[in-house]
């Protein structure tokens, strides 16, 4: 038997790559099959969201927090809004924190069926694309009929929401989570969560330690897919998450070891079953009429000081930290989101594993390219 | 546990370093330090058995025009508290300690605050350009920041009326 | 129908044969076949991809994507240039084979849009590659993406295509 010598070759993935979600790029060193290092190169959607948001008026900078993420635009809504509203001391009345809610529930519901759908796109299978795109235009109208946009909602303002839900929406949202709750995800653990192929894809790969994951500050499901039961709706309630009951999924080693790919497309599954009972706690519990918006002053100042307020995006933790100077426009705003930790993982991950479980891992992972970038 | 007994724990920890100790509209805890004992505040808080802020949850930088600072979000899962971490340093050459060998998850955040800000972080491992070109001139987040009109043979002059 | 692409048909009894131009028999195959390049920068690739999704299902109008610059005729630019990403956009652009088409697609590949005040966006993606299609939105919806894909499908028809000038 020969042996063979040791060849390394660097290799280019991306910026342009069907697999790398968005524009990343990655500096590949291989031997052959097996990788020994893939560095990321991120920057390539940098747009100066944090230098924008000092030249605009607190409300103008709303609809900019849509693009941080635009998969989960309604939670970064939120999370803008709670961080503005307690520098300044307003409270949204209880009518438009129930929308709100909804609203974000909803949201992470489509964002996780883009996440789930977009991995299996990454591994290769195109047909759990289709279906899971297929219950996201669902989500798309239901949105459309609450806000008037299908992608970038725009829907929260700071004191409160911009409108009322319209007849029927609350009858549509009901029986779309119904539908997704009893009938779907059935359906999609039985073809596809449970396939073989897919377990064989995902198991075993990508494993993150608790320990790893807390080095490399992970959040979200990323870090409960390692076993670490932390989700700030639960441990560190803000809005009105005290007054639902629903469960925080994590971990287990279901089919290979604990915090791995698996784990981590596991929990997000479980995480839309989960979103799916609070909206309907929330339908249920809200006041049929109400206010939906404070009043606020205008123009609108907040006194001089500086805060921290993070919120549970489907990409985990969506953390602002605002600088006020008591003008009209932030002194400085800082926006720490779930991806931008995540990618950092990828380079430690990546070591001694295949070329296509690199696929498998940043998909696992859910890293969407203007979380990082900003 | 109540932020009034955290700053009391704090100063008994860090009484030698603590400059201020405040608290923030969220209930959280901001400390002042000299940048100079960064290094040993973060190990501290990490490291000591009643404190476990073993989460760096964020870090930013901050021009003040007079002067710069560097932040720093921890989280405890012992204590289910945050507090951040505040040291100013001076506006000519601002540098200070990486805390990398503390929080190796840092990483990326001090590279874009040195690409942003242009915070020198002594000790970081590779200290980059992170999200902007690697030609790029300038750190876009200081107030005194001009923005570029040409980039490469690209001309991004804003038209007049755009503002 | 038949009319409208200038195709003759001779032989009403049968319908076996059918006369027309070679141009336009060759830009109803091309119109009808339009391969388009994933580019998906930011929030309209989103869109992009449901666009292709079950519901408005572009491929019904003979697109589907292409992962590669080599196999396909349109460019979609959906999302914000950088300038970090410019150059690359421009050597994608630069692999296509002729003849090639691009659709901006969105506010801020047409001229930036929210992000004008940014330092690191370009303010419209026709400062490097030649635009045939505007379309504003922010995102467009994919009904839109559809009406600009048959824009392109009746440049292409309208095309004389064999008569250009090899340059």
């Amino acid at each position: 038997m020969t042996e063979f010598a040791l060849e390394e070759m660097i290799l280019n993935m991306g910026p342009h790559h069907p697999s790398t979600h968005g524009v990343l790029r990655f500096i590949v060193r291989t031997d052959g099959e097996m990788m020994l290092r893939a560095t990321p190169d991120v920057g390539f959607l940098h747009r100066g969201i944090e230098k924008i948001a000092e030249l605009m008026p607190y409300e103008s900078f709303m609809p900019y927090t849509d693009r941080i993420d635009y998969l989960s635009s309604l939670n970064c809504n939120l999370g803008y809004a709670l961080t503005v509203e307690r520098l300044a001391g307003i409270e949204a009345p209880e009518k438009a924190e129930y929308l709100r809610v909804i609203g974000a529930e909803l949201t992470r519901i489509g964002s996780h069926l883009i996440a789930v759908g977009a991995l299996l796109l990454d591994l290769g299978a195109v047909t759990p694309f289709v279906h899971a795109l297929r219950e996201r235009e669902t989500y798309n109208s239901l949105m459309e009929m609450l806000c008037g946009a299908r992608l970038t909602h725009h829907y929260v303002r700071i004191g409160g929401v911009a409108f009322d839900a319209p007849d029927g929406f609350i009858e549509k949202a009901l029986s779309f989570v119904n539908h997704l709750e009893y009938e779907f995800l059935d359906e999609f653990n039985k073809l596809i969560s449970f396939n073989s192929i897919l377990i064989k894809r995902l198991a075993n790969v990508g494993i993150i330690t608790p320990e790893k994951a807390l080095e490399f500050t992970l959040v979200g499901p990323n870090l409960r897919g390692s076993g670490i039961k932390f989700d700030l709706r639960k441990d560190e309630p803000y809005s009105i998450y005290d007054r639902f009951d629903f469960e925080i999924p994590s971990g287990s080693g279901k089919f290979g070891v604990q915090g791995d790919a698996y784990d981590r497309y596991w929990v997000r599954i479980e995480e839309i079953k989960q979103s799916c009972r609070i909206v309907r706690q929330a339908i249920n519990q809200m006041p049929e009429h109400g206010e939906i918006k404070t009043k606020i002053s205008k123009p609108f100042k907040i006194p001089a000081g500086e805060i921290y307020v993070r919120t549970e995006c489907p990409r985990g933790e969506l953390g602002f930290y605002l600088i006020s100077a008591g003008g009209k426009t932030p002194y400085r705003l800082k926006i720490r989101t779930g991806s931008f930790s995540a990618m950092t993982i990828i380079e430690e991950l990546s070591e001694g594993v295949m070329v296509a479980d690199l696929v498998a891992i940043i998909g696992s992972l859910d890293v969407v390219a203007p979380e990082i970038d900003r | 546990m109540e932020t009034k007994k955290l700053i009391e724990l704090l100063g008994e920890k860090l009484s030698s370093f603590i400059v201020k100790a405040d608290k923030m509209p969220n209930n959280d805890l901001l400390i002042l330090i000299k940048k100079e004992s960064l290094l040993s505040v973060m190990d501290t808080l990490k490291n000591d058995l009643e404190l476990k802020f073993n989460v760096l949850m964020n870090h930013l930088g901050v021009d003040y025009t007079e002067s710069f600072a560097v932040i720093y979000n921890l989280y405890s899962f012992k204590l289910k508290k945050k507090v951040t971490v505040k040291a100013y340093m001076e506006h000519e050459n601002p540098e200070v300690d990486s805390i990398e060998s503390v929080f190796k998850g840092v990483n990326w955040f001090e590279r874009e605050t040195y690409d942003l800000l242009g915070i020198r972080f002594r000790g970081h491992s590779n200290l980059k350009r992170l999200l902007l070109p690697s030609d790029w001139e300038g750190h876009p987040l200081r107030k005194d920041y001009i923005y570029p009109e040409e980039y490469n043979g690209l001309i991004l002059k804003r038209e007049e009326n755009c503002k | 129908m038949l009319e409208r692409y200038n195709i003759v048909n001779r032989f009403k009894e049968d319908h076996l044969f059918i006369t027309t131009k070679v141009e336009t028999a060759l830009n109803l195959a091309r119109a009808n076949s339009v391969w388009y390049l994933l580019m998906g920068l930011a929030c309209c690739s989103i869109e992009l991809m449901q666009t292709g999704g079950p519901r408005a299902d572009i491929d019904r109008f003979g697109s589907l994507f292409r992962a590669t610059p080599r196999q396909s005729d349109l460019m979609i630019v959906a999302g914000t240039v950088t300038l970090k990403m410019a150059p690359r956009l421009r050597r994608l652009y630069d692999q296509m084979a002729d003849p090639k088409y691009v659709i901006a697609m969105g506010s801020c590949a047409n001229c930036g849009g929210p992000f004008t005040h940014s330092y690191s966006v370009l303010k419209g993606v026709d400062k490097i590659i030649p635009v045939d299609v505007y379309l504003p939105g922010c995102p467009p919806r994919p009904e839109a993406l559809t009406e600009a894909l048959i824009k392109i499908q009746e440049k292409i028809k309208k095309e004389k295509y064999l008569m250009k000038d090899e340059t």
